[in-house]
């Protein structure tokens, strides 16, 4: 946990001595090349004052060719210790007079004055020779040539170099406590900040905070909104798991509505098929006892009436049954697997043929069709698809049904149940698939008007679709995906 | 040897009707007891209640039995009849409104020999009980009485 921490003040501490040296270093080297420059610049209007006193000096000497005279003004030099050698020409280039401090017998190199000018100067290594005209009344008499030493100014360099390497070391001890200070008062909340977001993303507590520095800057800024933002999230994950729970409890309460509701469904379609179907027995068998055992005793009228009670008992036997299928259908697990398409519909054509032996249609089933669906829900689908057919092809002479299977570029395999037969008026489309819809007189077809609805929802309850097409006496088609 | 008895486990005063007649109209003339709840059903094969002291040996070729009883049901019978080592190996065809998948699962589950249903239209009841008498009256031989006394 320290690691981070060290690292900051480290860097923080590095930066600050880097800049302090580099501007400790800038401008003593500023401050050195200046003073050389100024150093030298002293030195040559120096050594040409010198110069110009021995040249007024020395024009009687000159004059008068006494270079006795010369010499004694040339040794006065010898007061100045930087002086190494000095010397008077005469106009004429011949050597007049010599001044040479002890331990030296070198004449230096010699700059020349140009025309014009009153005097030279020329830096050799370690010294600086300056010349000057010595004129009288506009006459050149002869040149004054100083030599003069400036192991001074390597001497001022040193001096110069040794006071920056102190106050050089003096700025990094300096830069170190202040950065330690800055450490101390700047990276600690910083890092204390990095610690706290690490440990929350780790652990995932957001109701944890980090503790204001107390002081009024950007660091208690930056403190106090990461505080906000931990704050927003933390109200905001209260929020999500409050309505979370709230969801899953109002999922659990519609789960055990619906259950309750779907027991009930239960319960009442099992006394419907136990309950309601007896005293049909009863109306259907004592009608049937009254038709055999008072037969002379009913008219023809009377025997009417108990065979339509009859009829009816039987059709409302056969609703009862139809809507409890319609219930179970849709209560019913679906549990999809490969089923073999054509050979149910074919063993479906074998039974509506032994059903009617008499009558003669043509049934024509694709070979090889397969599908994915649940095999019990599957039959009960073509069941009703194909009996439909048997049925409304009943007033045909030759009719036909044909099962197959129409692949759409891209689409799902759509499934077809074609006939010749009655058809229905298009119009009408929409009202087929409703529970006790019928299009027919029920003395042209017989039927509940349950199959198509039942149809529907093991369609819709296996993710797919039927629809059909027709026109009267046209034949129907029916479609489906599953 | 008795003439076989068949037992009928039916609350229904119409439905008792309508299997008699049905039976009648079969000519099948053997004796019918009728029990009218599944307590009846039970103390006539145990000879408890007002059956007390019936010689239980005398037992029936067939049992007739509707599941939606007064007292005890249908399925209660059987599971007591078949828990019994004298009536466990008793033919027993439930008869009932219902063709709900979950009553002929129990049904069978609890070792009934057939289930059929009770069609609406006369005709086809008529059809049927001759069926069952046909089968299991004249074709269906029962377990022999092993461990009576």
């Amino acid at each position: 946990m320290r690691l981070p921490n060290q690292k900051l003040s480290r860097n923080v501490t590095l930066i600050n001595l880097l800049v302090s040296a580099a501007a400790l270093l800038l401008a003593c080297a500023a401050f050195v090349g200046y003073d050389q420059i100024s150093f030298r610049r002293s030195m040559v209007s120096e050594v040409s004052v010198r110069a110009q006193i021995i040249a007024s000096n020395s024009v009687s000497a000159i004059l008068f060719n006494d270079a006795t005279s010369a010499r004694s003004t040339l040794s006065a030099l010898s007061a100045s210790a930087d002086v190494m050698w000095a010397g008077i020409c005469t106009a004429q280039g011949k050597s007049f007079a010599l001044y040479q401090r002890t331990g030296t017998d070198r004449v230096p190199a010699l700059p020349s004055i140009a025309p014009g000018q009153m005097q030279s100067v020329l830096f050799g290594n370690g010294d600086i020779v300056l010349a000057r005209a010595i004129i009288f009344r506009g006459r050149s008499l002869g040149t004054v040539y100083v030599e003069s030493d400036l192991s001074t100014i390597a001497q001022r360099r040193k001096e110069y170099a040794a006071i920056a390497l102190a106050v050089l070391l003096a700025s990094m001890v300096a830069a170190l406590l202040v950065s330690w200070l800055f450490a101390k008062s700047v990276a600690d909340p910083i890092v204390g900040l990095a610690a706290l977001t690490r440990d929350i993303t780790e652990h995932k507590d957001y109701s944890a905070r980090a503790i204001p520095t107390g002081r009024n800057d950007e660091v208690t800024l930056l403190i106090g909104s990461f505080n906000d933002m931990l704050g927003q999230i933390e109200r905001r994950d209260r929020a999500l798991r409050e309505a979370r729970a709230d969801l899953e409890r109002r999922v659990e309460e519609r789960t055990a509505q619906l259950t309750h509701a779907n027991k009930e469904l239960e319960s009442f379609s099992y006394s419907v098929s136990h309950d309601l179907r007896a005293p049909l027995r009863s109306i259907d068998g004592f009608s049937q006892a009254l038709l055999e055992d008072y037969d002379a005793k009913l008219d023809a009228a009377g025997k009417d009436y108990l065979r339509r009670i009859r009829a009816s008992a039987q059709r409302m036997g056969v609703l009862i049954d139809d809507l409890l299928n319609l219930g179970r259908v849709s209560r019913a697990t679906i549990q999809k697997e490969k089923v073999d398409a054509t050979a149910l519909a074919e063993s479906i054509a074998a039974d509506l043929r032994r059903a009617q032996p008499g009558r003669e249609v043509e049934f024509r089933i694709e070979k090889g069709m397969e599908a994915w669906a649940d095999p019990g829900l599957l039959r009960i689908v073509l069941d009703n698809l194909l009996n439909n057919a048997w049925k409304f092809t009943s007033k045909r002479g030759h009719a036909s049904i044909e099962f197959g299977l129409r692949r759409d570029n891209g689409g799902p395999a759509c499934y077809f149940v074609r006939d010749n037969g009655a058809g229905f008026d298009p119009k009408y489309a929409d009202r087929l698939f409703g529970a006790f819809q019928r299009l027919h007189a029920m003395t042209d077809f017989a039927g509940t008007g349950v199959g198509l609805a039942t149809v529907q929802r093991i369609i819709t309850r296996h993710g797919g679709s039927v629809w059909a097409e027709s026109a009267v006496d046209q034949g129907a088609v029916f479609y489906f995906t599953l | 040897m008795r003439e076989a008895v068949i037992l009928l486990v039916e609350d229904n005063p119409d439905d008792e009707a309508l299997t008699l007649r049905a039976l009648k109209k079969n000519n099948i003339q053997n004796e019918v007891v009728v029990a009218r709840d599944g307590r009846e059903a039970l103390d006539y094969l145990f000879g408890e209640g007002i059956y007390e002291g019936r010689d239980v040996r005398v037992k029936p070729q067939v049992i007739l039995l509707d599941l939606k009883l007064p007292k005890l049901d249908g399925f209660e019978v059987l599971r007591a009849m078949r828990g019994n080592e004298h009536t466990r190996l008793l033919p027993v065809v439930i008869l009932t409104s219902s063709n709900e998948e979950r009553d002929r699962i129990n049904g069978y589950g609890l070792g009934a020999n057939s289930y059929v249903r009770k069609p609406v239209e006369f005709g086809e009841f008529i059809e049927a009980v001759k069926q069952l008498g046909l089968y299991w009256l004249i074709l269906n031989q029962i377990a022999p009485a092993a461990g009576v006394l």
